[in-house]
């Protein structure tokens, strides 16, 4: 697999600070976990983030502060009502942070805790011709959507702007769009500056995970998605 | 490359080492601790990013105490991840700013997240960096610190808005009273300059 299309270093930067949407962190995580390139340049903006630490001012602090701690240090974790790691045990279990299904798409690191183990199992609900969906509704989306389209060979988009950032991550198959042609593990970062028209292009369907800012303040690819094939 | 004056960047690193605030060897105190379980050194680490970290917290808009009990656990996992961490692969000061960013997210969350500590920590190999390795994580951090100084304020702004502040890009055109694009604009910049500077000092990429 060879990534063409990665993260914007807008977008890289908002995740690494922390401060991107959980619904859009889930798909860069996603791409991240395959993507040498982005883990790298992911790898100096933290770099940044550290140099701002260090280098901020300092606020004051309990005097209990440290001898609170201190006494902590030989405490089992799990004696601790906060515990990190406890929900990522699974996350990344395979080394690669990948798991290959037989002929089926990449499942990515973060995408495994989420999905059914086969993608075959999912069940998806028709959105319109050609195109089916599966809202990932487990995650906490503050608002914003995250979800897999399912869209035939051959499926034109209808050609559509964006408002605020969309993050569109292939896991099976490939499209095009005036940007260029996207295959698995490429991403879609896009923003309010770009106008497409997607198309399937392969000869299988193409599986997407698709992620938009909250819909309250941006319209996202699934509503106008549902606006124009609710007129047809 | 740019006009960045290379003697300025020189002067202002042997200004830093020798200043009043010579700092101690953090990522050395992280091994140690890591090693050997080195309370000394913890207390050294603490003592010195503990505060820094509450700060952190408090600007990105946790109230004094919530944000002292996260500058706390934040330091705790910094004891309890010692063991992975590697002078290597990062600087002392990027892996606590990780540890704090990814309790900082839980706690907004309180949900199942994906920012894997062991993912972030210790998975993230740089293959690249082999015997012509030259500098150290710490010292190119320092590059890195020196750069964001001498950004134009207004990038400075912006960086520093987007990246500790935790401010999204609209949301910072709103505080600002200037246009998206604009705040894009700014941040495409002021990264290609930081990478510019890094590359200048180190021959490598930032």
């Amino acid at each position: 697999m060879t990534i063409k299309h990665h993260l914007s270093d807008i977008t890289l930067g908002a995740f690494s600070a922390g401060s991107l949407s959980e619904a859009l962190s889930f798909v860069a995580a996603s791409h991240i976990s395959l993507c040498p390139i982005c883990q790298e340049k992911q790898q100096k903006l933290e770099e940044l983030g550290g140099a701002y630490l260090q280098n901020s001012e300092s606020s004051s602090i309990s005097e209990l502060a440290l001898q609170n701690v201190m006494t902590k240090l030989d405490e089992h974790e799990q004696e601790q009502d906060f515990d990190p790691d406890h929900s990522d045990a699974s996350l990344h279990s395979s080394t690669d942070g990948v798991s290959s299904l037989g002929h089926g798409p990449m499942i990515a690191g973060p995408l495994q805790n989420y999905l059914p183990d086969n993608l075959n199992d999912i069940r998806w609900k028709s959105l319109a011709p050609g195109i089916k969906y599966f809202a990932i509704s487990d995650l906490q989306t503050n608002g914003g959507t995250l979800s897999m389209l399912n869209i035939k060979p051959g499926v034109k988009i209808p050609e559509h702007g964006h408002q605020g950032i969309e993050l569109t991550q292939v896991l099976k198959g490939s499209f095009s769009d005036d940007v260029g042609s996207f295959s698995v593990g490429d991403i879609a970062d896009l923003d309010d500056d770009i106008k497409h028209q997607p198309i399937v292009g392969s000869d299988e369907s193409c599986i997407c995970l698709i992620a938009s800012e909250a819909p309250l303040r941006f319209t996202g690819l699934m509503p106008r998605l549902v606006h124009y094939f609710s007129g047809m | 490359m740019t006009d960045i004056d290379v003697n300025k960047y020189k002067q202002r690193q042997k200004n830093l080492e020798l200043g009043d605030e010579i700092r101690p060897d953090f990522s050395m105190l992280l091994t140690n601790i890591g090693l050997n379980q080195d309370r000394d050194a913890f207390a050294e680490v603490f003592q010195f990013f503990a505060p820094r970290v509450k700060s952190y917290m408090v600007k990105l808009g946790c109230l004094d105490e919530m944000a002292e009990e996260l500058a706390q656990q934040t330091l705790l996992q910094v004891w309890r991840k010692s063991q992975l961490y590697d002078s290597q692969k990062a600087a002392a000061s990027t892996w606590i700013f990780r540890i704090a960013r990814n309790i900082r997210i839980d706690m907004l969350r309180k949900q199942k997240h994906f920012f894997d500590a062991d993912f972030d920590l210790a998975s993230i190999e740089d293959d690249q960096e082999d015997a012509e390795f030259k500098i150290s994580r710490e010292q190119k951090n320092q590059y890195v610190a020196l750069a964001l100084t001498e950004l134009p304020g207004d990038q400075a702004q912006i960086i520093r808005m987007s990246f500790y502040d935790g401010l999204s890009h609209s949301e910072i055109s709103k505080q600002l009273e200037i246009p998206l694009g604009t705040v894009k604009s700014r941040i495409r910049l002021a990264f290609a300059r930081l990478r510019d500077s890094v590359y200048l000092e180190t021959g490598e990429k930032a």
